[in-house]
């Protein structure tokens, strides 16, 4: 899975999910440990090749 | 097969008369997402089968959802070698495969002494006689696996494999939840990282074990293809006949991990507030989890909110004066294991 960007979204101030780019799609994952994009992007991170930016 | 004989390998399986199947679309009917893909990886045609290549330098593919298939089945799952890989290295790989979501197989009481076996059967074809391979991994608690291997005899050719995998009596068992339960792989290829270690017995998982056995290369031509379709496993030691199930059937439970709708069929948003505009829609049935959604949108880019694995919505702001329309004109929920 390659993933080139991920940023959180916080539409009331809070973090509820992550604005990505996967395989070159921008997708919307859930912060949901369930969801195998978002362990997949926490994977990433662990792994310092991934960073999640602010939310805007 | 006599239908006597059916009845009796339906009664001596000790298993359920319906829904035996712990495959998902094993006929290979549903492909809500398209019939053919090129290069990419992942799960791209028939619904909840994926593919994937590891560490492959040269080759390239085409696989579809096929209208080739044996009789009594209208469709399979086929992939064509579009470029060779000049030589398989040590640590490359490709399988096809199914992971099984967890609390659907709470019945085959994995991890205990009463541990029940699993019978794979399923119709495959290919120009490439050989040994191909094949693996049963579990990954909670204990990552655990067992391999086995058919035989494809006859180039070109339809042939039906059943293959018994004993149940597994240690590893921890399997989670009752809504993660994967077992992932079904049939190998494509295997480098020697992945066969080395016989794993014909339920073991600890190694990726030497991963692929034991497989001896054929499906990458080293572009002559190369192979096919499959009537995927079943059940529990017990013995292969029962296909269970056809309608396509609706089908179609519900792959849209448990993934639906989507197209720009011929928008969503529109209304008004809720002075300010905004709503868009909502439940998913056709519970997903498995909150999926991945990507969404196109017409009159300006929504703000998902607060989904679930029963909904989704997103808002705009949008004055009740504003006289654009807004829709979400395509979207794809993903909740895949």
């Amino acid at each position: 899975m390659n993933i080139t960007s991920a940023q959180y979204i916080a539409p009331e101030g809070v973090n509820d999910s992550i604005k990505a780019t996967i395989d070159g799609t921008e997708m919307i994952v859930p912060i949901d440990p369930a969801n195998r994009h978002y362990t997949e992007i926490l994977r990433q991170v662990a792994a310092g090749t991934l960073t999640i930016a602010d939310a805007d | 097969m006599s239908k006597a004989a059916e009845l009796a390998a339906l009664i001596g399986s000790q298993t359920a008369l319906s829904n035996r199947n712990l495959i998902i679309n094993g006929a290979m009917e549903v492909a809500q997402r398209g019939t053919s893909a090129t290069a990419s990886t992942g799960y791209n045609t028939v619904d909840r089968f994926s593919f994937t290549v590891a560490n492959f330098d040269n080759a390239a593919f085409t696989y579809v959802q096929s209208s080739v298939a044996p009789t009594g089945f209208s469709k399979s799952w086929r992939i064509d070698c579009t470029t060779a890989e000049s030589a398989l290295a040590a640590d490359e790989y490709s399988t096809f495969y199914q992971p099984i979501e967890a609390q659907n197989l709470q019945q085959i009481s994995n991890g205990s002494s009463a541990a029940k076996s699993l019978t794979l059967s399923f119709y495959v074809k290919s120009n490439k006689t050989g040994t191909w391979g094949l693996n049963l991994y579990k990954p909670d608690n204990t990552g655990r696996q067992i391999t086995a291997t058919y035989t494809i005899s006859s180039a070109d050719t339809w042939e039906f494999k059943t293959i018994t995998f004993a149940g597994d009596t240690a590893g921890g068992g399997i989670a009752d939840d809504n993660g994967p339960g077992i992932y079904v792989y049939w190998a494509l290829a295997a480098g020697s990282d992945f066969t080395s270690s016989n794993s014909t017995s339920w073991s600890n998982y190694s990726n030497a074990g991963f692929l034991y056995g497989h001896n054929v290369n499906f990458f080293d031509s572009t002559a190369n293809d192979w096919a499959v379709t009537g995927v079943q496993l059940e529990v017990g030691d013995v292969a029962t006949p296909f269970e056809h199930r309608s396509y609706a059937d089908e179609l519900i439970r792959c849209q448990r991990y993934y639906w989507q709708f197209t720009a011929n069929n928008p969503l529109y948003a209304f008004q809720y507030h002075n300010s905004f505009k709503y868009a909502v829609r439940p998913h056709p049935v519970q997903m498995r989890a909150t999926p991945t959604v990507t969404a196109a949108y017409d009159g300006g880019a929504m703000t998902q909110y607060l989904i679930d694995n029963y909904h989704w919505k997103a808002y705009i702001s949008s004055a009740t004066t504003d006289t654009t329309s807004h829709s979400v004109n395509s979207f794809k929920a993903d909740a895949e294991l």
